[in-house]
Protein backbone atom coordinates (compact mmCIF):
# COMPACT_ATOMS: atom_id res chain seq x y z
CA UNK A 1 0.00 0.00 0.00
CA UNK A 2 1.15 3.46 -0.83
CA UNK A 3 0.96 6.02 1.43
CA UNK A 4 -0.16 8.41 -1.52
CA UNK A 5 -1.31 7.39 -4.80
CA UNK A 6 -2.72 8.90 -7.34
CA UNK A 7 -3.74 7.84 -10.83
CA UNK A 8 -4.52 10.38 -13.60
CA UNK A 9 -5.84 12.68 -11.17
CA UNK A 10 -7.38 15.68 -13.35
CA UNK A 11 -8.88 19.39 -12.54
CA UNK A 12 -10.76 21.35 -14.70
CA UNK A 13 -12.10 25.22 -13.54
CA UNK A 14 -14.09 26.86 -15.56
CA UNK A 15 -12.96 30.59 -16.03
CA UNK A 16 -14.55 34.21 -16.98
CA UNK A 17 -17.63 35.19 -15.49
CA UNK A 18 -20.08 35.16 -18.83
CA UNK A 19 -18.43 33.12 -20.93
CA UNK A 20 -16.31 30.00 -19.18
CA UNK A 21 -13.96 28.79 -20.74
CA UNK A 22 -11.98 25.94 -19.21
CA UNK A 23 -8.91 25.88 -17.73
CA UNK A 24 -6.89 22.44 -16.90
CA UNK A 25 -4.71 23.22 -13.41
CA UNK A 26 -4.06 19.84 -13.12
CA UNK A 27 -3.86 17.00 -16.25
CA UNK A 28 -3.65 13.16 -15.68
CA UNK A 29 -1.08 13.05 -12.91
CA UNK A 30 0.09 9.82 -11.69
CA UNK A 31 2.07 9.31 -9.18
CA UNK A 32 2.81 7.39 -5.89
CA UNK A 33 4.47 8.27 -2.53
CA UNK A 34 5.92 5.19 -0.21
CA UNK A 35 5.34 5.00 3.21
CA UNK A 36 8.24 6.76 5.34
CA UNK A 37 10.04 9.00 2.92
CA UNK A 38 9.68 12.73 2.00
CA UNK A 39 8.45 14.03 -1.60
CA UNK A 40 8.55 17.19 -2.75
CA UNK A 41 6.23 18.74 -5.13
CA UNK A 42 8.02 21.38 -7.37
CA UNK A 43 7.44 23.74 -9.73
CA UNK A 44 6.89 27.31 -10.35
CA UNK A 45 3.40 28.95 -8.96
CA UNK A 46 0.46 28.35 -11.17
CA UNK A 47 2.21 24.35 -11.94
CA UNK A 48 -0.58 22.65 -10.07
CA UNK A 49 0.87 21.77 -6.86
CA UNK A 50 -1.58 23.53 -5.02
CA UNK A 51 -4.01 21.91 -6.86
CA UNK A 52 -2.84 18.53 -6.11
CA UNK A 53 -3.02 18.73 -2.44
CA UNK A 54 -6.41 20.35 -2.40
CA UNK A 55 -7.07 17.48 -4.29
CA UNK A 56 -5.69 14.90 -2.13
CA UNK A 57 -7.65 17.04 0.91
CA UNK A 58 -11.33 17.13 -1.22
CA UNK A 59 -10.54 20.66 -0.85
CA UNK A 60 -11.68 20.29 -4.47
CA UNK A 61 -12.98 17.54 -6.82
CA UNK A 62 -11.52 16.19 -9.31
CA UNK A 63 -12.75 16.48 -13.09
CA UNK A 64 -11.34 12.80 -13.25
CA UNK A 65 -8.84 10.52 -12.26
CA UNK A 66 -8.57 9.21 -8.67
CA UNK A 67 -6.61 9.50 -5.25
CA UNK A 68 -5.70 7.41 -2.36
CA UNK A 69 -4.57 7.99 1.25
CA UNK A 70 -3.15 5.20 3.15
CA UNK A 71 -4.65 2.71 0.83
CA UNK A 72 -8.08 4.78 1.53
CA UNK A 73 -10.04 6.87 -0.75
CA UNK A 74 -10.16 11.17 -0.18
CA UNK A 75 -12.99 11.75 0.73
CA UNK A 76 -13.30 8.75 3.70
CA UNK A 77 -13.42 11.42 6.25
CA UNK A 78 -11.80 8.75 9.01
CA UNK A 79 -8.41 8.67 6.88
CA UNK A 80 -8.22 12.74 7.97
CA UNK A 81 -7.55 11.35 11.64
CA UNK A 82 -4.12 9.86 10.76
CA UNK A 83 -3.03 12.71 8.11
CA UNK A 84 -2.01 16.58 8.80
CA UNK A 85 -2.00 19.46 6.71
CA UNK A 86 -0.79 22.81 6.61
CA UNK A 87 -2.07 25.41 3.43
CA UNK A 88 -0.27 28.04 1.77
CA UNK A 89 -0.23 31.32 3.42
CA UNK A 90 -2.23 29.82 6.37
CA UNK A 91 -5.07 31.82 8.22
CA UNK A 92 -6.48 31.02 11.51
CA UNK A 93 -9.42 32.55 13.71
CA UNK A 94 -8.54 35.94 15.13
CA UNK A 95 -10.38 35.75 17.97
CA UNK A 96 -8.29 32.69 19.78
CA UNK A 97 -4.90 31.98 20.23
CA UNK A 98 -2.77 29.01 19.74
CA UNK A 99 -3.81 27.15 22.49
CA UNK A 100 -7.24 27.16 21.55
CA UNK A 101 -7.12 26.41 18.26
CA UNK A 102 -4.93 23.54 18.87
CA UNK A 103 -7.22 22.27 21.43
CA UNK A 104 -10.24 22.87 18.89
CA UNK A 105 -8.77 21.08 16.16
CA UNK A 106 -7.15 18.16 18.20
CA UNK A 107 -11.81 17.97 19.70
CA UNK A 108 -12.13 17.49 16.29
CA UNK A 109 -9.67 14.79 15.50
CA UNK A 110 -11.03 12.81 18.70
CA UNK A 111 -7.98 13.47 20.95
CA UNK A 112 -8.67 12.87 24.55
CA UNK A 113 -8.62 15.91 26.58
CA UNK A 114 -5.28 14.19 28.03
CA UNK A 115 -3.52 14.14 24.57
CA UNK A 116 -4.69 17.57 23.97
CA UNK A 117 -3.16 19.06 26.94
CA UNK A 118 0.07 16.98 27.07
CA UNK A 119 0.79 17.75 23.18
CA UNK A 120 -0.31 21.32 22.58
CA UNK A 121 2.66 22.76 24.75
CA UNK A 122 4.75 20.76 23.77
CA UNK A 123 4.49 21.12 20.14
CA UNK A 124 4.23 25.08 20.42
CA UNK A 125 7.21 24.95 22.31
CA UNK A 126 8.04 22.67 18.96
CA UNK A 127 7.45 25.64 16.45
CA UNK A 128 9.02 28.21 18.57
CA UNK A 129 5.54 29.94 19.80
CA UNK A 130 6.24 29.22 23.70
CA UNK A 131 5.80 32.49 24.66
CA UNK A 132 3.39 33.66 22.49
CA UNK A 133 0.86 30.60 22.76
CA UNK A 134 -2.05 32.72 24.72
CA UNK A 135 -1.46 35.73 22.59
CA UNK A 136 -4.78 36.22 20.25
CA UNK A 137 -3.98 34.86 16.70
CA UNK A 138 -4.56 38.65 15.68
CA UNK A 139 -1.22 40.03 16.64
CA UNK A 140 0.71 36.94 15.03
CA UNK A 141 2.70 37.91 12.26
CA UNK A 142 2.84 35.85 9.16
CA UNK A 143 5.96 33.97 10.42
CA UNK A 144 4.63 33.16 13.47
CA UNK A 145 0.95 31.93 11.79
CA UNK A 146 3.13 29.53 9.41
CA UNK A 147 4.42 28.38 12.82
CA UNK A 148 0.88 27.93 14.82
CA UNK A 149 0.24 26.56 11.34
CA UNK A 150 2.61 23.69 11.27
CA UNK A 151 1.96 22.83 14.97
CA UNK A 152 -1.83 22.14 14.28
CA UNK A 153 -1.11 19.83 10.86
CA UNK A 154 0.81 17.78 13.66
CA UNK A 155 -1.55 18.04 16.44
CA UNK A 156 -2.88 14.42 16.00
CA UNK A 157 1.06 13.01 15.03
CA UNK A 158 -0.42 11.59 11.83
CA UNK A 159 1.22 9.19 9.71
CA UNK A 160 0.92 11.73 6.27
CA UNK A 161 1.90 15.47 6.52
CA UNK A 162 0.71 17.64 3.54
CA UNK A 163 2.86 20.79 3.72
CA UNK A 164 1.84 23.08 1.02
CA UNK A 165 5.16 25.73 0.79
CA UNK A 166 5.90 25.14 4.62
CA UNK A 167 8.97 27.56 4.77
CA UNK A 168 6.85 30.39 2.94
CA UNK A 169 6.99 33.74 4.99
CA UNK A 170 9.80 32.27 7.01
CA UNK A 171 13.18 33.97 7.96
CA UNK A 172 16.44 32.01 7.50
CA UNK A 173 15.92 30.51 11.69
CA UNK A 174 12.51 29.16 11.01
CA UNK A 175 13.52 27.67 7.61
CA UNK A 176 16.03 25.80 9.69
CA UNK A 177 13.61 24.94 12.09
CA UNK A 178 10.61 23.72 9.39
CA UNK A 179 13.80 21.65 7.56
CA UNK A 180 14.53 20.14 11.04
CA UNK A 181 11.17 19.42 12.08
CA UNK A 182 10.72 17.77 8.56
CA UNK A 183 13.62 15.41 9.23
CA UNK A 184 12.45 14.65 12.51
CA UNK A 185 9.34 13.84 10.78
CA UNK A 186 11.01 11.32 8.50
CA UNK A 187 13.17 9.86 11.47
CA UNK A 188 10.18 8.70 13.02
CA UNK A 189 8.76 7.36 10.22
CA UNK A 190 5.92 9.84 8.91
CA UNK A 191 5.30 10.46 5.26
CA UNK A 192 6.05 14.35 4.49
CA UNK A 193 4.17 15.35 0.78
CA UNK A 194 5.50 19.00 0.64
CA UNK A 195 5.33 21.18 -2.18
CA UNK A 196 7.83 24.48 -2.83
CA UNK A 197 8.69 26.64 -5.58
CA UNK A 198 12.55 26.75 -4.57
CA UNK A 199 14.89 23.49 -5.20
CA UNK A 200 17.02 24.09 -2.45
CA UNK A 201 14.26 23.45 -0.06
CA UNK A 202 13.42 20.03 -1.55
CA UNK A 203 17.29 19.78 -1.76
CA UNK A 204 17.81 20.01 2.03
CA UNK A 205 14.96 17.13 2.79
CA UNK A 206 13.75 14.90 -0.18
CA UNK A 207 14.33 11.79 -1.06
CA UNK A 208 12.16 11.95 -3.60
CA UNK A 209 10.70 14.92 -5.75
CA UNK A 210 7.88 15.17 -8.71
CA UNK A 211 8.08 18.30 -10.90
CA UNK A 212 4.66 19.60 -12.12
CA UNK A 213 4.54 22.35 -14.85
CA UNK A 214 1.62 23.90 -16.63
CA UNK A 215 -0.68 21.34 -14.68
CA UNK A 216 1.15 18.49 -16.26
CA UNK A 217 4.38 16.20 -14.34
CA UNK A 218 7.42 16.82 -16.24
CA UNK A 219 9.85 14.59 -14.42
CA UNK A 220 10.11 12.40 -10.97
CA UNK A 221 12.78 10.60 -9.03
CA UNK A 222 15.61 11.87 -7.19
CA UNK A 223 16.48 15.00 -7.23
CA UNK A 224 19.70 14.44 -7.68
CA UNK A 225 19.37 12.02 -11.19
CA UNK A 226 17.45 14.69 -12.81
CA UNK A 227 20.06 16.02 -15.20
CA UNK A 228 18.33 19.09 -15.31
CA UNK A 229 19.23 20.35 -11.76
CA UNK A 230 22.86 19.04 -12.13
CA UNK A 231 26.22 21.17 -10.84
CA UNK A 232 27.22 23.39 -13.81
CA UNK A 233 29.91 25.17 -11.55
CA UNK A 234 30.78 26.51 -8.44
CA UNK A 235 31.13 29.87 -6.54
CA UNK A 236 33.21 30.60 -4.14
CA UNK A 237 33.64 33.82 -1.75
CA UNK A 238 37.51 34.38 -0.64
CA UNK A 239 38.84 36.72 1.38
CA UNK A 240 42.15 37.99 2.36
CA UNK A 241 43.46 37.83 -0.88
CA UNK A 242 46.50 39.81 -2.20
CA UNK A 243 47.34 40.89 -5.45
CA UNK A 244 49.66 37.95 -6.42
CA UNK A 245 47.42 35.35 -4.90
CA UNK A 246 44.85 36.97 -6.96
CA UNK A 247 46.71 36.11 -9.95
CA UNK A 248 47.47 33.02 -8.89
CA UNK A 249 43.63 32.32 -8.28
CA UNK A 250 42.62 33.70 -11.53
CA UNK A 251 44.85 30.46 -13.49
CA UNK A 252 42.64 28.02 -12.45
CA UNK A 253 39.17 29.25 -12.31
CA UNK A 254 36.50 30.37 -14.87
CA UNK A 255 36.13 34.00 -13.46
CA UNK A 256 37.54 35.94 -10.26
CA UNK A 257 35.18 38.82 -10.15
CA UNK A 258 36.69 41.90 -7.22
CA UNK A 259 33.86 42.65 -4.28
CA UNK A 260 35.85 44.42 -2.17
CA UNK A 261 39.04 45.25 -0.85
CA UNK A 262 40.91 41.36 -0.86
CA UNK A 263 37.46 40.16 -1.34
CA UNK A 264 36.88 37.97 -4.49
CA UNK A 265 34.49 35.98 -6.26
CA UNK A 266 35.92 32.74 -7.84
CA UNK A 267 33.83 30.67 -10.41
CA UNK A 268 35.31 27.61 -10.65
CA UNK A 269 34.45 24.25 -13.49
CA UNK A 270 31.66 21.96 -12.20
CA UNK A 271 34.58 19.09 -11.79
CA UNK A 272 36.00 21.26 -9.04
CA UNK A 273 35.34 19.29 -5.69
CA UNK A 274 34.86 21.22 -2.97
CA UNK A 275 37.16 20.08 -0.44
CA UNK A 276 40.35 20.02 -2.37
CA UNK A 277 39.11 23.59 -3.45
CA UNK A 278 39.50 24.55 0.27
CA UNK A 279 42.41 22.96 0.70
CA UNK A 280 44.10 24.66 -2.48
CA UNK A 281 42.73 28.21 -1.41
CA UNK A 282 43.83 27.96 1.88
CA UNK A 283 47.14 26.58 1.04
CA UNK A 284 47.34 29.50 -1.56
CA UNK A 285 46.70 32.23 1.60
CA UNK A 286 43.44 32.84 0.86
CA UNK A 287 40.57 31.60 3.19
CA UNK A 288 37.28 30.82 1.76
CA UNK A 289 34.31 32.36 3.17
CA UNK A 290 31.68 30.18 1.52
CA UNK A 291 31.19 27.67 -1.25
CA UNK A 292 28.05 26.91 -3.29
CA UNK A 293 26.92 25.08 -6.05
CA UNK A 294 25.98 27.11 -9.16
CA UNK A 295 22.77 25.52 -10.98
CA UNK A 296 19.61 26.07 -12.87
CA UNK A 297 16.72 26.96 -10.66
CA UNK A 298 13.48 25.92 -11.42
CA UNK A 299 12.51 28.88 -13.23
CA UNK A 300 15.40 28.76 -15.42
CA UNK A 301 14.60 24.95 -16.29
CA UNK A 302 10.82 25.97 -16.82
CA UNK A 303 11.72 28.72 -19.04
CA UNK A 304 14.41 26.66 -21.16
CA UNK A 305 11.09 24.14 -21.10
CA UNK A 306 8.85 26.71 -22.68
CA UNK A 307 11.69 28.00 -25.16
CA UNK A 308 12.17 24.72 -26.50
CA UNK A 309 8.35 23.39 -26.38
CA UNK A 310 6.00 26.38 -27.07
CA UNK A 311 3.73 26.88 -24.42
CA UNK A 312 4.15 26.00 -20.35
CA UNK A 313 1.05 23.49 -20.59
CA UNK A 314 2.87 21.69 -23.44
CA UNK A 315 6.24 21.26 -21.39
CA UNK A 316 6.61 17.68 -21.48
CA UNK A 317 10.40 15.74 -20.71
CA UNK B 1 -22.13 12.35 11.66
CA UNK B 2 -20.85 13.33 15.51
CA UNK B 3 -22.37 15.67 17.82
CA UNK B 4 -19.08 16.07 19.89
CA UNK B 5 -17.76 17.65 16.21
CA UNK B 6 -20.76 19.51 15.68
CA UNK B 7 -21.08 20.72 19.55
CA UNK B 8 -17.12 22.16 18.73
CA UNK B 9 -17.78 23.75 15.86
CA UNK B 10 -20.66 25.77 17.59
CA UNK B 11 -18.52 26.40 21.03
CA UNK B 12 -16.15 27.72 18.51
CA UNK B 13 -18.76 30.24 17.02
CA UNK B 14 -20.28 31.15 20.40
CA UNK B 15 -16.74 32.05 21.70
CA UNK B 16 -16.35 33.95 19.09
CA UNK B 17 -19.60 36.25 18.85
CA UNK B 18 -18.48 36.63 22.79
CA UNK B 19 -15.12 37.94 21.90
CA UNK B 20 -16.22 40.02 18.69
CA UNK B 21 -18.26 42.20 21.13
CA UNK B 22 -21.72 40.49 20.05
CA UNK B 23 -23.43 40.91 23.35
CA UNK B 24 -22.92 44.85 23.23
CA UNK B 25 -26.03 45.11 21.75
CA UNK B 26 -27.40 43.67 25.29
CA UNK B 27 -25.98 47.13 26.79
CA UNK B 28 -27.57 49.19 24.24
CA UNK B 29 -30.84 47.40 24.48
CA UNK B 30 -31.02 47.82 28.58
CA UNK B 31 -30.11 51.52 27.60
CA UNK B 32 -33.46 52.31 25.20
CA UNK B 33 -35.22 49.96 27.65
CA UNK B 34 -34.73 51.92 30.82
CA UNK B 35 -34.53 55.23 29.23
CA UNK B 36 -37.60 54.73 27.41
CA UNK B 37 -39.46 53.11 30.31
CA UNK B 38 -38.48 56.97 32.38
CA UNK B 39 -39.52 58.93 29.24
CA UNK B 40 -42.98 57.11 28.71
CA UNK B 41 -43.48 57.06 32.39
CA UNK B 42 -43.49 60.85 32.29
CA UNK B 43 -45.76 61.29 29.77
CA UNK B 44 -48.47 58.80 29.65
CA UNK B 45 -50.92 57.07 32.48
CA UNK B 46 -51.70 53.52 32.33
CA UNK B 47 -50.57 52.74 28.69
CA UNK B 48 -46.60 53.09 29.63
CA UNK B 49 -46.58 49.21 30.83
CA UNK B 50 -48.07 48.50 26.94
CA UNK B 51 -45.85 50.86 25.40
CA UNK B 52 -42.59 49.34 27.55
CA UNK B 53 -43.78 45.63 26.45
CA UNK B 54 -44.13 46.68 22.73
CA UNK B 55 -40.66 47.96 22.83
CA UNK B 56 -39.09 45.58 24.48
CA UNK B 57 -40.73 42.84 22.14
CA UNK B 58 -39.73 45.25 19.40
CA UNK B 59 -36.01 45.53 19.97
CA UNK B 60 -35.45 42.12 21.14
CA UNK B 61 -36.50 40.91 17.22
CA UNK B 62 -34.71 43.81 15.55
CA UNK B 63 -31.23 43.29 17.34
CA UNK B 64 -31.97 39.78 17.28
CA UNK B 65 -32.14 40.67 13.51
CA UNK B 66 -28.98 42.46 12.93
CA UNK B 67 -27.29 39.84 14.94
CA UNK B 68 -28.83 36.80 13.29
CA UNK B 69 -28.12 38.50 9.54
CA UNK B 70 -24.90 39.88 9.95
CA UNK B 71 -23.67 37.25 12.06
CA UNK B 72 -25.46 34.53 9.66
CA UNK B 73 -23.95 36.06 6.50
CA UNK B 74 -20.44 35.31 7.70
CA UNK B 75 -20.20 32.17 9.30
CA UNK B 76 -19.67 30.91 6.65
CA UNK B 77 -17.91 33.07 3.87
CA UNK B 78 -15.38 34.62 6.55
CA UNK B 79 -14.53 30.71 6.48
CA UNK B 80 -13.86 30.74 2.61
CA UNK B 81 -12.40 34.19 2.57
CA UNK B 82 -9.22 33.73 5.10
CA UNK B 83 -8.95 30.17 4.34
CA UNK B 84 -9.15 28.95 7.49
CA UNK B 85 -11.67 26.10 6.24
CA UNK B 86 -8.46 24.61 4.48
CA UNK B 87 -6.73 23.27 7.58
CA UNK B 88 -10.65 22.99 9.34
CA UNK B 89 -11.71 20.49 6.34
CA UNK B 90 -8.61 18.79 6.41
CA UNK B 91 -9.85 17.57 9.91
CA UNK B 92 -12.14 14.29 9.82
CA UNK B 93 -15.30 17.00 9.97
CA UNK B 94 -17.42 16.31 7.22
CA UNK B 95 -18.72 19.47 5.50
CA UNK B 96 -22.76 19.02 6.57
CA UNK B 97 -21.02 18.92 10.27
CA UNK B 98 -19.60 22.33 9.53
CA UNK B 99 -22.73 23.94 8.51
CA UNK B 100 -24.43 22.04 11.30
CA UNK B 101 -22.16 23.26 14.08
CA UNK B 102 -22.10 26.84 12.81
CA UNK B 103 -25.78 26.83 12.37
CA UNK B 104 -25.79 25.83 16.10
CA UNK B 105 -23.16 28.11 17.49
CA UNK B 106 -25.07 31.16 16.37
CA UNK B 107 -28.58 29.58 17.57
CA UNK B 108 -26.29 29.85 21.02
CA UNK B 109 -25.57 33.10 20.55
CA UNK B 110 -28.84 34.65 19.99
CA UNK B 111 -30.46 31.94 22.66
CA UNK B 112 -28.20 34.21 25.22
CA UNK B 113 -29.11 36.81 23.68
CA UNK B 114 -32.61 36.74 24.15
CA UNK B 115 -32.89 35.19 27.15
CA UNK B 116 -30.91 38.06 28.48
CA UNK B 117 -33.46 40.70 26.68
CA UNK B 118 -36.51 38.93 28.22
CA UNK B 119 -34.70 39.70 31.93
CA UNK B 120 -33.93 42.86 31.25
CA UNK B 121 -37.23 43.76 29.78
CA UNK B 122 -38.60 42.06 33.31
CA UNK B 123 -36.35 44.08 34.92
CA UNK B 124 -37.58 46.88 33.77
CA UNK B 125 -41.24 45.44 34.11
CA UNK B 126 -41.09 44.76 38.11
CA UNK B 127 -39.22 48.67 38.53
CA UNK B 128 -42.40 50.12 36.70
CA UNK B 129 -44.92 47.95 38.83
CA UNK B 130 -43.02 48.73 42.11
CA UNK B 131 -42.67 52.86 41.16
CA UNK B 132 -47.00 52.12 39.78
CA UNK B 133 -49.75 53.43 42.27
CA UNK B 134 -52.22 50.84 43.41
CA UNK B 135 -54.79 52.00 41.09
CA UNK B 136 -52.98 52.67 38.16
CA UNK B 137 -51.82 48.82 38.34
CA UNK B 138 -56.12 48.19 38.61
CA UNK B 139 -55.86 49.52 34.96
CA UNK B 140 -53.71 47.24 33.19
CA UNK B 141 -55.25 44.53 30.77
CA UNK B 142 -52.29 42.06 31.57
CA UNK B 143 -50.04 42.07 34.68
CA UNK B 144 -46.70 43.59 34.65
CA UNK B 145 -45.02 40.47 35.10
CA UNK B 146 -46.87 38.29 32.23
CA UNK B 147 -45.54 34.96 31.71
CA UNK B 148 -47.12 34.64 28.69
CA UNK B 149 -44.46 37.46 27.55
CA UNK B 150 -41.70 34.23 27.53
CA UNK B 151 -44.08 32.75 24.87
CA UNK B 152 -43.46 36.13 22.79
CA UNK B 153 -40.14 35.69 23.37
CA UNK B 154 -40.17 32.17 22.15
CA UNK B 155 -41.72 32.83 19.02
CA UNK B 156 -39.30 35.86 18.39
CA UNK B 157 -36.54 32.99 19.21
CA UNK B 158 -38.02 30.78 16.35
CA UNK B 159 -38.21 33.55 14.05
CA UNK B 160 -34.98 34.71 14.76
CA UNK B 161 -33.70 30.95 14.28
CA UNK B 162 -35.39 30.81 10.84
CA UNK B 163 -33.82 34.11 9.65
CA UNK B 164 -30.58 32.67 10.67
CA UNK B 165 -31.40 29.38 8.38
CA UNK B 166 -32.05 31.74 5.62
CA UNK B 167 -28.93 33.94 5.78
CA UNK B 168 -26.87 30.58 6.68
CA UNK B 169 -28.36 29.17 3.62
CA UNK B 170 -27.23 32.25 1.14
CA UNK B 171 -23.65 31.95 2.67
CA UNK B 172 -23.47 29.46 1.42
CA UNK B 173 -23.03 30.20 -2.45
CA UNK B 174 -23.14 34.48 -2.41
CA UNK B 175 -21.29 36.93 -1.17
CA UNK B 176 -21.83 38.53 2.25
CA UNK B 177 -23.30 41.79 0.96
CA UNK B 178 -25.67 39.87 -1.60
CA UNK B 179 -26.63 36.97 1.46
CA UNK B 180 -27.39 40.22 3.80
CA UNK B 181 -29.95 42.27 0.86
CA UNK B 182 -31.29 38.70 0.00
CA UNK B 183 -32.16 37.87 3.89
CA UNK B 184 -33.40 41.16 4.47
CA UNK B 185 -35.51 41.03 1.48
CA UNK B 186 -36.88 37.50 2.45
CA UNK B 187 -37.29 39.10 6.40
CA UNK B 188 -39.94 41.89 5.17
CA UNK B 189 -41.34 39.94 2.41
CA UNK B 190 -41.99 37.28 5.16
CA UNK B 191 -44.29 39.61 7.26
CA UNK B 192 -46.49 40.39 4.36
CA UNK B 193 -46.78 36.76 2.44
CA UNK B 194 -50.16 36.59 3.84
CA UNK B 195 -51.18 39.24 1.05
CA UNK B 196 -49.68 37.16 -1.84
CA UNK B 197 -52.74 34.84 -1.05
CA UNK B 198 -54.95 37.61 -0.67
CA UNK B 199 -53.94 38.84 -4.41
CA UNK B 200 -55.99 35.21 -5.75
CA UNK B 201 -59.38 37.34 -5.55
CA UNK B 202 -57.80 40.24 -7.38
CA UNK B 203 -56.05 38.98 -10.55
CA UNK B 204 -57.73 36.76 -13.09
CA UNK B 205 -54.52 34.85 -15.10
CA UNK B 206 -54.07 31.76 -13.43
CA UNK B 207 -50.72 31.45 -14.39
CA UNK B 208 -50.41 34.20 -12.45
CA UNK B 209 -52.20 33.29 -9.21
CA UNK B 210 -50.14 29.84 -9.21
CA UNK B 211 -47.11 31.99 -9.42
CA UNK B 212 -48.55 33.71 -6.37
CA UNK B 213 -49.88 30.64 -4.68
CA UNK B 214 -46.14 29.04 -5.16
CA UNK B 215 -44.18 32.29 -3.48
CA UNK B 216 -46.58 32.13 -0.57
CA UNK B 217 -45.80 28.46 0.11
CA UNK B 218 -42.12 28.53 -0.58
CA UNK B 219 -41.18 32.16 0.87
CA UNK B 220 -41.22 31.98 4.58
CA UNK B 221 -43.90 32.96 6.58
CA UNK B 222 -43.15 35.54 9.55
CA UNK B 223 -46.09 36.80 10.79
CA UNK B 224 -47.42 34.34 12.51
CA UNK B 225 -44.35 34.42 14.96
CA UNK B 226 -45.16 38.21 16.51
CA UNK B 227 -47.78 37.52 18.92
CA UNK B 228 -46.78 40.73 20.94
CA UNK B 229 -50.42 42.77 19.87
CA UNK B 230 -52.13 39.99 21.94
CA UNK B 231 -49.80 39.36 24.47
CA UNK B 232 -49.20 43.04 25.57
CA UNK B 233 -53.22 43.31 25.41
CA UNK B 234 -53.54 40.04 27.71
CA UNK B 235 -54.85 38.29 25.38
CA UNK B 236 -54.28 34.25 25.42
CA UNK B 237 -51.88 32.58 22.78
CA UNK B 238 -52.84 29.02 21.86
CA UNK B 239 -50.41 26.40 23.39
CA UNK B 240 -51.71 24.78 19.83
CA UNK B 241 -50.66 27.77 17.40
CA UNK B 242 -47.68 28.10 19.58
CA UNK B 243 -46.42 24.64 18.89
CA UNK B 244 -47.50 24.73 14.87
CA UNK B 245 -45.61 27.80 14.61
CA UNK B 246 -42.62 26.23 15.85
CA UNK B 247 -43.28 23.15 13.64
CA UNK B 248 -43.37 25.55 11.24
CA UNK B 249 -40.13 27.10 11.62
CA UNK B 250 -38.06 23.58 12.00
CA UNK B 251 -39.46 22.12 9.28
CA UNK B 252 -38.50 25.19 7.12
CA UNK B 253 -35.48 25.17 9.07
CA UNK B 254 -34.64 22.10 8.43
CA UNK B 255 -35.10 22.07 4.33
CA UNK B 256 -32.79 25.21 4.74
CA UNK B 257 -29.61 23.62 6.32
CA UNK B 258 -30.44 20.97 4.37
CA UNK B 259 -30.01 22.59 0.95
CA UNK B 260 -27.29 24.52 2.47
CA UNK B 261 -25.66 21.75 3.40
CA UNK B 262 -25.87 20.13 -0.13
CA UNK B 263 -24.67 23.07 -1.94
CA UNK B 264 -21.85 23.54 0.36
CA UNK B 265 -20.48 20.01 0.25
CA UNK B 266 -20.41 20.09 -3.49
CA UNK B 267 -18.64 23.73 -3.68
CA UNK B 268 -15.16 23.22 -4.81
CA UNK B 269 -12.53 25.73 -2.17
CA UNK B 270 -10.42 27.03 -4.75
Amino acid sequence: MHAIHTEDLTKDYALGFWRKRPYRALDRLTLDVEGGEVFGLLGPNGAGKTTTLKLLLQLVFPTSGRAEILGRPTGDVAVRRRIGYLPENPYFYDHLTAVELLDYFGRLLGLSSADRAARIPRLLDQVGLGAERRLPLRRYSKGMLQRVGLAQALVNEPEVVFLDEPMSGLDPIGRRMVRELILGLRDRGTTVFFSSHILSDAEAACSRVAILAGGRLVSSGRLADLLAFGIKGWEVVVEGVSREVADKLRAGAASLTPIAEGRYTVELPPSARPDQVMAEFSSAGASVVSINPVRDTLEDFFMRQVAEHGHAREVRL
Amino acid sequence: MTAGRIGAVAVSVFRESVRDRVFYNLLLFAVVLVGASVLVGQMTAGQDIKIIKDLGLAATSLFGLFVAVFIGVGLVWKELERRSVYSLLAKPLRRTELVLGKYLGLALTLAVNVAVMAAVLYLVLAWMWWTSPENLRAAWEAPALDPALLVAFLLIYFQLLLVTAVALFFSTFSSPMLSAALTFGLYVIGHFNADLKHFESIVESKPIVWMLRGLYYLLPNLAPFDVAGEVVHGQAVAGGYVLMTIGYASVYIAFLLAAGAHIFARRDFK
